[in-house]
């Protein structure tokens, strides 16, 4: 109940971010159901206008545009997501435990994201691809491991805030282990702006995995992913065409809206302070 | 006085601020009269509204809050009709204000003689020559070290005390007919403290400038206002002359406000026979890196007493404490409990080790883990230490409640946040009492709080010691606390015990140079006190603290 | 002074020795592959020759620590070796397209700078008005939507009219006025996307900086708006604001691959993204290189001027 009445609080900007991102969710889920056709069924003509049968025209080898889109929500947000909690897991874990123990092992843990983050992210994301070869899950798991250096850094100094304060300092000095230090003292006062930095965090991985996708080095054909739509059919804008244009479209809406909601948490949590 | 030498005239002055649910009132119904060359004390506790009356009256509010209701008559013009321009020219130039934190209040990138000219520059007083020449001037009034050179320096090279005076002087570059002191001292030692009192009283003096100060320092008003005026929670209390105020209070509140000072120790309880000491430190000298901030330093707490380490900032008093709760390994010497050697490093010490020495911390807020609820904060201790799990550890958590006059039906199931300062206080005891310690060491445990709240907590402190036993380390600044509460004093400076020994001791003379000095900075409830001391001071010229 | 300048050699310093341990993890990183890394890089389908021709490139019967030192030693000379798809000097290729996405850098932060940092300042000075929250939803919404979105409808918008060209060529003796042109939709797809992202941190910077005491107290010295501004404000923003632009400096480096390619300009991120699809390694390990040293210095040198500008840092004179 108490969480259904902080609802009623929220901005229009952070409803509108809610009811989409419910929305995205609700395509990605039932796809199959929704879609008209199969994800990479080829149903037509190639370029193919709107109209009744193919919503949004058909693309250069003739599969449903519209069809795409909706599979698309389901590839893309999906990889995105799972990316995102893979950068979690071990950039969390890593930057509360290095927040929690301080002294040699935060040192040589922060020095090694130091350096790792000296390389821009997409350079880097492009040399370990042309090593290990492009595939979906080398993407993941390089993005989930590049990113985690970002999601180490802003967990350890979330949580360098929490260890200074006396109720850490009391709990040490009770005895405290570092497992119950951490998952009982820390992370219960880190919650917020950890979720905040997730809904961040997964709008960043997004971005990256559909400018791969759009360079060609990312989620690749026949599998619907909106990046790549985007690349495939990117001759038609030279025709006044915005049918391309859609996919990209969809991507920016899905994290505007993440981000709405996120400004109206972090809103929150700075306004309700004591 | 005649009425030509009515300076500003508050009437019914009412103040909102924003709040979750719309605006809600801060002040309210405030009326206040100064003459010409009058200094007028506003007092009050936290919340109390005392700073945004005095920035009221230079037509100022903060963000997030609007002047609702009344009128602000400064020199016959209302300043909430005034433009942004008229207002504008009377600030610095006719009401100057003074800030708590000086270094906060100086622009950090810019020297403090420029910062000191731009007033009198820009409102046309003076031309730039003439406000250096002006600057060095006051400087040498306001007894500066370096008069000619120390306008040269940024804020950050200059000591709090110094830059607090400067502040001062800058406020008076404009010569302006009314000065806001809000809490100028506050941040500042006792020993410091005095210095810049006496020289805020004395400029004000010279140049017959009105002021109005605000503090919630009883004492400290009472040297520097002809009038005191109390408010509490936005409201006016009583006013009345300086000297009236403090013999004669009307109102209870005020009443209240004066009981605190009167607290005082009765006989110590019983020292039972033979046991060892329950706290020795022995020749301990520590460091933070290379500088070292405690040096030899040996004191000795018998079981069931207390012991205050009094001291100021920079002394080392904390340092003791995590130097005995092995937060901070020493370079040399010992920590004993109960007669038993401690391993240096509190990672090393056992358990049992660990639930003798408990702290309790000066800012509640911060002690607490806001996610936690009561239940679980308090009985934490007493299911690792002593075992206790479901309805044993449910009874002990109710006990301890009750123990601390907090009810335990209402209060267990709480948040930290649905409390008031005082009962995260009390939880604080609570949560070192269920580890049923030899040793609590209370940093600071009352200069958080409000007086009335302060006396409360240390009234029940001195009651659970008398039943249960334990013995007190009290780390303070605060000389009346101290005379409160122990039976032995500390009395620290520069990371060196100057002197020890029981409290009837160090109060009475002769004293330790720098005790003497720091027990003649206290300011007392006597509006000739300043006066006094610094005639006194005249003669001896104790040269310990020059800042 | 002496401080100062310690300080300031101490982050030069450190900033070398990140330079040394990027170059050594930009190499190491072809290490990770276990087994025969040749094979596995040209796969199935490479022939012998090039086969040979890989493994001599990489030197790979050497120890991996004595290859290091060969390679950046030769760096340093600026070798930077050859090819695996055509076999040409790593230099050669570079030398021209390096030029080129300078250029196309340099145009778009000399537009977005100045604009970001005036407009972040007046969104700062006005916020919670009409004028502040607009600038915030444009700002956040040229940061949620793909560069290559933004790119795509520029290219709708402006070279659908025929006003600018869609196809950013330029060729090595062309006036500067026809590359700016030629070069246009590019420069504003980055601008858009830095502008936007510099502006928000330039405004949280200043709203920061405005709610310090220091500025009450200017206030209530009587001293104008304007001059609290310019005379308060401004001088302590400066150390915020330079780590605000090296941050999107350093943002236009990895904006600039995307938009490359959308534009089909012969620059150093089209290079790197074809390499990465051919797997040539060399070149890819080159361009890494070059970016990440650009990424480190840049930040450096903020390092080093927000040092220089530190109030605290400055002694009497």
């Amino acid at each position: 109940m108490e969480r259904l009445a902080v609802l009623r609080t929220a901005p229009p900007s952070a409803i509108f971010g809610m009811v989409m991102v419910t929305l995205y969710i609700l395509v990605a889920f039932f796809a199959p159901l929704i879609a008209p056709f199969g994800e990479s069924e080829i149903v037509g003509g190639a370029y193919e206008p709107w109209g009744e049968e193919f919503l949004l025209g058909t693309d250069t080898v003739g599969r449903d545009m519209f069809t795409r889109l909706i599979y698309g929500a389901r590839n893309t947000i999906g990889v995105a997501f799972v990316t995102t909690f893979l950068a979690f897991i071990v950039g969390g874990i890593a930057g509360l435990l290095a927040a929690a123990m301080g002294g040699i092992a935060d040192q040589l843990l922060s020095r090694l994201v130091d350096v790792l983050m000296a390389i821009p992210s997409l350079i880097f994301k492009l040399l370990l691809l042309t090593i290990f070869g492009t595939s979906i899950v080398n993407m993941v798991l390089i993005i989930a491991l590049i990113d985690s250096t970002r999601v180490f850094r802003l967990t350890r100094s979330v949580a360098m805030d929490i260890v200074v304060m006396d109720y850490i300092e009391a709990a040490r000095l009770r005895g405290e282990k570092l497992p119950r230090l951490i998952f009982r003292e820390i992370l219960p006062n880190a919650t917020a702006p950890l979720l905040a930095e997730f809904g961040l965090r997964f709008c960043f991985v997004f971005l990256a995995i559909s400018a791969l996708s759009f360079l060609g080095l990312g989620i690749q054909p026949p599998t619907a992913d909106w990046g790549s739509m985007v690349r495939e059919n990117a001759a038609l804008i030279s025709f006044g065409d915005i049918t391309p244009l859609l996919p990209a479209a969809a991507i920016g809406v899905l994290t505007v809206s993440v981000n709405f909601i996120v400004d109206w948490m972090l809103h929150r949590s700075s306004g309700l302070k004591d | 006085m005649a009425d030509s030498d009515l300076l500003l005239s508050i009437r019914n002055l009412g103040i909102e601020g924003r709040s979750e649910t719309g605006w809600s009132e801060i002040v309210k119904g405030i009326n206040l009269d100064l003459h010409r060359g009058e200094v007028l004390g506003l007092i009050g506790e936290s919340g109390a509204g005392k700073s945004t009356v005095g920035l009221a009256a230079m037509g100022y509010v903060r963000d997030g809050c609007r002047i609702s209701d009344g009128e602000i008559l400064f020199d016959g013009q209302d300043l909430r009709k005034s433009s942004r321009e008229n207002l504008r020219k009377l600030r610095g130039r006719r009401i100057a204000y003074v800030a708590q934190s000086a270094a906060a209040s100086f622009n950090p990138s810019k020297k403090l003689l420029d910062q000191y000219c731009e007033g009198p520059v820009l409102h046309h007083v003076m031309r730039r020559a003439e406000a250096e020449r002006d600057a060095i001037d006051l400087y040498r009034r306001i007894q500066l070290p370096d008069p000619e050179t120390i306008g040269f320096r940024y804020p950050h090279e200059v000591s709090g005390g110094q830059l607090q005076r400067a502040m001062t002087a800058m406020a008076m570059s404009c010569r302006p007919d009314l000065i806001i002191f809000d809490e100028p001292t506050t941040a500042l030692d006792v020993t410091t403290q005095i210095e810049v009192l006496s020289a805020i009283r004395d400029i004000v003096q010279q140049f017959g400038t009105a002021a109005i100060y605000i503090t919630h320092d009883l004492a400290v008003v009472a040297q520097m206002a002809d009038r005191i005026k109390v408010l509490l929670k936005g409201r006016e209390v009583e006013e009345a002359p300086a000297r009236q105020m403090l013999e004669a209070p009307q109102e209870d509140y005020t009443k209240s406000l004066w009981a605190v000072r009167s607290l005082s120790r009765g006989t110590p309880p019983p020292v039972p026979g033979s046991r060892k000491p329950a706290l020795e430190v022995e020749n301990v000298t520590a460091a933070y890196g290379p500088t070292v901030v405690l040096r030899d330093v040996s004191i000795s707490l018998p079981p069931g007493r207390t012991l205050s380490v009094v001291g100021e900032s920079g002394s080392g008093k904390s340092t003791l404490a995590r130097v005995i709760t092995g937060l901070l390994p020493p370079r040399t010497g010992t920590v004993r409990i109960n007669g038993q050697e401690m391993p240096p490093a509190y990672r090393a010490r056992t358990i049992d080790q660990l639930r003798n020495v408990q702290m309790i911390y000066q800012m509640a807020d911060t002690a607490l883990n806001p996610r936690q609820r009561i239940r679980e904060l308090i009985g934490r201790p007493a299911a690792l230490y002593l075992g206790l799990r479901g309805q044993k550890l449910e009874a002990r958590v109710r006990e301890l409640l009750e123990m601390i006059e907090l009810d335990p039906d209402k209060y267990i199931d709480r948040r930290p946040s649905e409390l008031s300062g005082g009962q995260k206080q009390r939880i604080g005891i609570a949560r070192a009492l269920a580890a049923e310690p030899k040793l609590i060491i209370c940093d600071e445990v009352t200069s958080a709080l409000d007086q009335l709240v302060a006396e409360g907590i240390l009234k029940l402190l001195d009651r659970l010691q008398r039943n249960l036993g334990i013995a007190y380390m009290f780390i303070t600044h605060d000389i009346e606390t101290v005379r409160a509460i122990s039976d032995d004093v500390v009395v620290m400076k520069d990371g060196r015990v100057v002197e020890a020994g029981p409290r009837d001791e160090i109060f009475s003379p002769p004293h330790h140079p720098y005790t003497e000095l720091l027990l003649s900075s206290v300011p007392e409830m006597d509006t000739e006190w300043l006066t006094r001391r610094l005639e006194t001071r005249e003669k001896d010229k104790p040269d310990v603290n020059r800042d | 002074m002496s401080s100062l300048w310690a300080l300031i050699g101490k982050r030069i310093a450190l900033g070398i020795l990140t330079l040394f341990l990027v170059s050594v993890i930009i190499f190491g990183s072809i290490e990770l592959l276990p087994g025969d890394i040749a094979s596995a890089i040209l796969g199935q389908a490479a022939t012998p020759e090039t086969l040979a021709a890989f493994r001599e490139e990489l030197g790979l019967e050497q120890p991996a620590v004595q290859r290091y030192f060969a390679w950046l030693f030769d760096i340093l000379q600026g070798d930077l070796g050859r090819s695996l798809a055509n076999g040409k000097e790593i230099s050669e290729i570079i030398a021209n397209r390096l030029g080129n996405t300078v250029f196309l850098a340099l145009f778009a932060a000399a537009i977005a700078i100045p604009l970001a940092v005036t407009l972040g300042m007046i969104a700062a000075l006005f916020r919670n008005s009409i004028f502040d929250r607009m600038i915030n939803v444009s700002a956040l919404s040229a940061v949620s939507f793909p560069e290559f979105f933004l790119a795509y409808v520029l290219i709708l918008v402006l070279a659908q009219s025929g006003l600018f060209p869609s196809l950013s060529r330029i060729d090595p003796g062309m006036p500067f006025i026809d590359r700016l042109h030629a070069t246009f939709l590019p420069a504003m797809t980055l601008t858009l996307v830095i502008t936007a992202h510099m502006m928000r941190m330039t405004r949280a910077a200043i709203v920061n900086l405005l709610a310090s005491p220091y500025i009450e107290m200017a206030y209530l010295k009587g001293i104008p708006a304007w001059r609290v501004i310019f005379q308060h404000a401004l001088p302590n923003a400066l150390s915020p604001i330079i780590n605000v632009i090296a941050i999107n400096l350093a943002y236009l480096i990895t904006g600039v691959v995307v938009v490359e390619v959308v534009f089909v300009y012969p620059g150093l991120g089209q290079l790197m993204v074809d390499s990465v699809s051919k797997r040539d390694v060399t070149v890819v390990q080159s361009v890494s290189l070059l970016f990440a040293a650009v990424y480190v210095l840049l930040n450096l040198t903020a390092d080093v001027l927000s040092t220089l500008v530190n109030p605290r840092l400055r002694r009497k004179r």
